[in-house]
């Protein structure tokens, strides 16, 4: 049976359950729904989450754990000499995933009856043939296709038994709740207490997700540790991965590109961003500000390859062509300053709006304060709003910041993906962020370190930007509590 | 002409400090203050009363053309200050409110410390050489404003971090500090308790030394006690002008009669 028409039949059920609780609510005191302990619909909602919820949950506890379940068996019948040279049992296994989905599809497409797909063998010519013409060519061996077949077979027990449990439960919960259901049953609270329990598991949910990503992150983390010296990861100034062996996976000449580049773009960002924002909040008209703000915050919906790609084409051939090459510094495409100024123009509106929006939180009476005392308009921004404005700008450089070290795209296609720590900023360098994915591309081999150097980097950046965004929070909190 | 020589004259005799005629002033559509005539004495607390809203702010506003920062305010008729209209292209609104300095209803220090808050004004305007006399400025516009006794450890804590009366008082000393000609003073005293209002009072006495003083207050007392003439205004008309005593004792006006007995306000 679908899931999906268990989860239907489930929520029809609830649904009756609450129209029968709340009619037997009522019907218990005669219609008169002020001698119930609360209000008539209370109890109808008790009924419908005692009803749907037990059903639900064990419905996605189950898809779940069910895969899991299913391989590890799945896995314990392949024997050992079933696994080719060369090949580990993960690469059967996931061979015999892909059979089981052919032969499924096969059989809700109607080129197999379900019995006659169970029997089905490698040298069954006529079986083998009609899968063939319906373009579902299946090539394997014995052992797979046995395996694949356990795979259907147990996928589809599992089925029928998530039905029936969920079913039965949702079935008991109903008749139980209907049962309790009487005049002086404190349901407001039960549901109340469902209400936020649910409440709870939505927000849960966000945090956990953040949890699982840094654990996952660690773990790895720790596995690269056990593979490569870490003083060698934090201190070594060479990045040569080799998947053969003897790489230096050396993180400061990452580093370096990733500040490096963000520096610049911050640069470039900060007083371009600081001055459109005063521009807007206090010398544009109001007409004018509805027009230019949006203007600039249309920087901020550009998707960030786009912007590489005009690093790619436009600004680093320019910068080379009329900055570094007539001044002998260097005749590549792609540089630290390509990628800098590009994220630059990216990080612009970031600084502008946040900048904007925290300089009218100024209130008005400390300009007319200082206007009163025959100040100019200039003196007032520099000497009065700015300061009282300055926590929040902070705030907003620093998730600036954060974004620019977290940026890839325009790094990728501005800075280029060679590592190495130099100053001059028309040399191609890379970061972070590119190395991770460079690293990540292509063939894995999750025991090797070369692989998992990409963990460790995560880890890095993470702590890093974490860190910049805990900082930047606590100052724009620190500066709200001052007007609010 | 025999107008302008009536001026002339007037001003010898009492040392009119501002001159207002046909006043208009329009928010947008809302006419909020209609043909206002009034002559501000020098040396002299004025007091502004009225109902809320019909206008005492607004007025005040444009004898130092605070209302040039409101984009919809439009301020029509002629303003003079000593003579000179202060409406006239040649004058620097900036210059114009070093002169005209004022204090606002809502205590509003700059977050900065306490000294900065009072120094602001005399470093925009150059009046300290040297640090010496800027300490100096700061202590007596501070005594001036009765804060100078509860602040003089802690100069250097944020304005901010100071109470209510203590922030209007902190906001009175800048105003002082700035030398003005003319203090415009709009509620000052709403947010201070009897003991800190009634120092303001003591310090508007004394700055009736050396400014002329034009005060908004919602209190009659208040009016009664600081200031020596009184203007009444309603729904945006200037009702009635004169002697503070004349206008508590002897309301010429059926409405000024009611606001100051309590009907109407
Ligand atoms: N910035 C503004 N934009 C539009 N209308 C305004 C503005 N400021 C004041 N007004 C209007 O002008 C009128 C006079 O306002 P004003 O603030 O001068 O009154 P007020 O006498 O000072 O009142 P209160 O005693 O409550 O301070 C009011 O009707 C008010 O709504
Ligand atoms: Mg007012």
């Amino acid at each position: 049976m679908p899931v999906f028409w268990i989860v239907l039949i489930v929520l029809a059920l609830a649904a009756a359950g609450y129209v029968l609780g709340q009619s037997r609510a009522l019907t218990q005191v005669d219609g008169d729904a002020r001698k119930l302990h609360s209000r008539p619909g209370y109890y109808g909602w008790n009924v419908a989450f005692s009803t749907a919820l037990p059903a639900l949950v064990l419905m996605v506890i189950w898809l779940f754990l069910q895969p899991a379940i299913i391989g590890n068996s799945v896995s314990s019948t392949i024997s050992d000499d079933a696994i080719p040279e060369g090949q580990t049992r993960g690469i059967v296994l996931s061979e015999a995933a892909q059979i089981a989905d052919k032969l499924s599809s096969a059989v809700s497409q109607g080129v197999l009856s379900r019995p006659e797909m169970m029997a089905l063998r490698v040298d069954d010519a006529d079986g083998m043939g009609r899968l063939k013409d319906a373009g579902l060519a299946v090539l394997t061996r014995p052992p797979v296709l046995g395996a694949a077949q356990q795979y259907l077979g147990m996928q589809r027990m599992g089925s029928i038994w998530l039905g029936i449990l969920s079913l039965a439960l949702a079935g008991t919960g109903f008749a139980w709740a209907l049962m309790r259901t009487k005049p002086d049953f404190r349901a407001r609270n039960v549901v109340e207490r469902v209400m936020r329990g649910m409440l709870i598991a939505c927000s849960s949910i966000a945090i956990a997700t953040t949890l699982g990503i840094v654990l996952s992150l660690v773990f790895e983390s720790i596995h690269f540790f056990r593979l490569y010296q870490w003083q060698h990861f934090f201190f070594g100034t060479e990045w040569t991965p080799s998947f053969g062996g003897g790489s230096k996976l050396g993180m400061l000449p990452l580093l370096w590109g990733t500040l490096y580049i963000s520096v610049i773009a911050l640069l470039f960002a900060v007083p371009i961003g600081l001055f459109a924002a005063i521009y807007m909040s206090e010398y544009a008209s109001p007409r004018v500000r509805s027009v230019v703000k949006p203007a600039i915050e249309i920087l901020a919906g550009i998707p960030t390859i786009v912007y590489g790609l005009f690093a790619l084409v436009t600004v680093g051939p320019m910068i080379r062509d009329w900055i570094a090459s007539p001044l002998g510094l260097g005749n590549s495409g792609s540089s630290v300053m390509t990628a800098g100024l590009v994220m630059g123009v990216m990080l612009v509106p970031f600084v502008s709006s946040l900048s904007d929006d925290i300089i009218n939180a100024v209130p008005q009476s400390l300009r007319d304060g200082s206007l009163g005392l025959g100040s100019t308009r200039s003196e007032t921004i520099r000497q009065v709003v700015l300061p009282a404005a300055l926590p929040g700008i902070v705030g907003a450089v620093l998730l600036a910041a954060s974004r620019a070290i977290g940026e890839t795209m325009i790094v990728v296609l501005g800075a280029g993906a060679m590592a190495q720590i130099s100053g001059n900023p028309f040399e191609a360098m890379t970061t972070i962020t590119v190395k991770i994915v460079g690293q990540l591309t292509g063939d894995n081999d999750f025991a090797s370190p070369e692989t998992l150097v990409a963990f460790a980097l995560g880890l890095t950046l993470f702590v890093l930007t974490l860190g910049l965004n805990i900082f930047a929070l606590y100052i724009v909190r620190k500066y709200r509590e001052q007007y609010e | 002409m025999n107008d302008m020589s009536l001026v002339e004259r007037r001003l010898v005799q009492d040392e009119i400090k501002i001159t207002a005629r046909d006043v208009q002033v329009f928010y947008g559509e809302k006419h909020a203050i209609k043909d206002v005539n009034v002559d501000i004495l020098d040396k002299t607390v004025t007091a502004f009363i009225g109902p809320s809203g019909c206008g005492k702010s607004t007025f005040l506003r444009c004898i130092n053309r605070m209302n040039d920062t409101i984009d919809i305010c439009r301020v029509e008729g002629r303003i003079a200050l000593d003579g000179e209209d202060i409406y006239d292209r040649r004058v620097d609104p900036v210059q114009l409110r070093a002169k005209v300095g004022m204090v606002f209803q809502k205590p509003n220090p700059f977050p900065k410390s306490i000294y900065d808050n009072v120094a602001y004004g005399p470093r925009i305007h150059g009046l300290a050489r040297g640090r010496a006399e800027l300490d100096e400025i700061v202590e007596k516009s501070l005594r001036g404003a009765a804060l100078w006794n509860e602040v003089k450890d802690r100069l250097q804590e944020p304005g901010t971090g100071l109470s209510g009366g203590q922030q209007q008082r902190l906001c009175i000393a800048r105003a002082v500090a700035t030398a003005p000609e003319v203090l415009l003073m709009d509620e000052p005293c709403s947010a201070l308790d009897p003991i800190a209002t009634s120092q303001v009072e003591e310090l508007i006495d004394q700055l009736r030394q050396e400014f002329s003083v034009v005060i908004v207050t919602h209190s009659m007392q208040q009016a009664a006690r600081v200031s020596q003439k009184t203007a009444f205004f309603h729904l945006g008309n200037l009702v009635e002008y004169g002697e503070t005593d004349d206008i508590f004792t002897n309301p010429q006006d059926p409405r000024t009669e009611s606001y100051i007995s309590g009907r109407i306000g």
